[in-house]
């Protein structure tokens, strides 16, 4: 069940989607994009964009996870009434601003 | 027309909006464009997303992402939907919705994966199958704003068939060259033997590391993982490469 035409390895099951599946379900919450944003993984302290996260699971329940160490770095839930953000994985958000 | 590009709506927030179908094209025997009118549409980025949402009539729903395929054109935003086998979504986007049928759309969003009219250097594009969409936004908006940054597309498919904008890629443009990479089966005479991508196809057609080009892979899992793996043995930055993945719930 490969969608893109044999390109991917044999055999090999895409587990998991990348961080950019976020920008949606994030832009709910936040006035900037956070997709574009550094997080620093509290469990092994690297960084990376909050789009490169692997991201399992689908809406209205995702959970990120760190490319370097695997731990979860981000949860969001999202209920007809409230969303729900776990954010216990990530130390901090380097977010660039729009100067223009 | 290039105002709607450049102006690319990354800070606000946003709603779904309802979003009819205009048109259907076939781009390949698995592969759809559709074409949905979009009251209001305020531009994108290209390479940015868009989230589509099905409400049944019980009220169940379910949502995926989709690139949006498309130069800003209006009220016109147009996704390539490639039909997964047992896929929820995407049988029923690529052959089941009528014109004239409604979805929900929320975006644009995504604010990583893009590229800006404004970015001076090289650009070299990797596409694994159904990811060349986003890279289809840039090659498309790169020739509406006329600009001059060289581009070079790498595009690996499994064979001729499966060819997404074949006749729009073929008919070129100056200044993108355009690389087919077949990894089963080739055309007829084709010099380079079917194959998946390697380090030395992006040496032969892409740009050396010292011109320090912004890279764009997408693709499947494995393809993305692979291609980024080669470029930074080949001494692209990482800051300079930028990925974008999808797995099974594509679908």
């Amino acid at each position: 069940m490969d969608p893109t035409g044999g390109t991917a390895a044999d055999g090999v099951q895409d587990a998991y989607q990348d961080g950019n599946v976020l920008a949606g379900p994030l832009s709910e919450i936040f006035a900037v994009d956070l997709t574009a944003a550094m997080s620093r993984c509290a469990h092994c302290d690297s960084t990376g964009a909050v789009a490169t996260l692997r991201v399992y699971g689908r809406p209205p329940a995702l959970v990120a996870r760190c490319p370097s160490c695997g731990e979860v770095v981000l949860r969001i839930v999202r209920s007809p009434t409230n969303t729900w953000l776990d954010l216990r994985g990530t130390v901090t958000l380097n977010i660039p601003m729009d100067t223009r | 027309m290039a105002r709607a590009a450049v102006s690319g709506r990354l800070a606000a927030r946003l709603r779904w909006q309802a979003a009819a179908l205009v048109e259907r094209r076939e781009e390949s025997p698995t592969a759809r464009t559709l074409v949905f009118d979009l009251p209001g549409w305020a531009g994108h980025l290209p390479g940015q997303h868009v989230d589509v949402r099905l409400t049944a009539e019980d009220g169940y729903s379910t949502q995926r992402s989709y690139s949006i395929a498309s130069a800003p054109d209006a009220d016109r935003v147009e996704l390539t939907v490639q039909r997964v086998p047992d896929g929820e979504v995407s049988p029923y986007l690529a052959d089941d919705l009528r014109v004239g049928d409604a979805v929900e759309i929320r975006g644009p969003v995504g604010g990583w994966f893009v590229w800006r009219p404004e970015q001076a250097e090289p650009v070299l594009l990797v596409a694994g199958g159904s990811g060349v969409v986003p890279l289809m936004s840039m090659i498309r908006v790169r020739d509406m704003i006329g600009s001059r940054v060289p581009f070079r597309l790498l595009y690996s498919v499994r064979d001729p068939a499966d060819r997404l904008y074949g006749p729009e890629l073929d008919r070129g443009a100056p200044g993108l060259d355009t690389t087919w990479v077949y990894t089963r089966g080739t055309p007829d005479g084709w010099t380079r033997p079917a194959g998946r991508l390697t380090p030395d196809d992006l040496v032969r057609w892409g740009w050396p590391a010292d011109f320090e080009p912004t890279c764009y892979v997408c693709g499947p899992t494995g393809f993305v993982e692979a291609a980024a793996g080669m470029l930074v043995a080949l001494g692209h930055h990482p800051d300079r490469i930028r990925t974008e993945r999808f797995g099974p719930s594509g679908g």
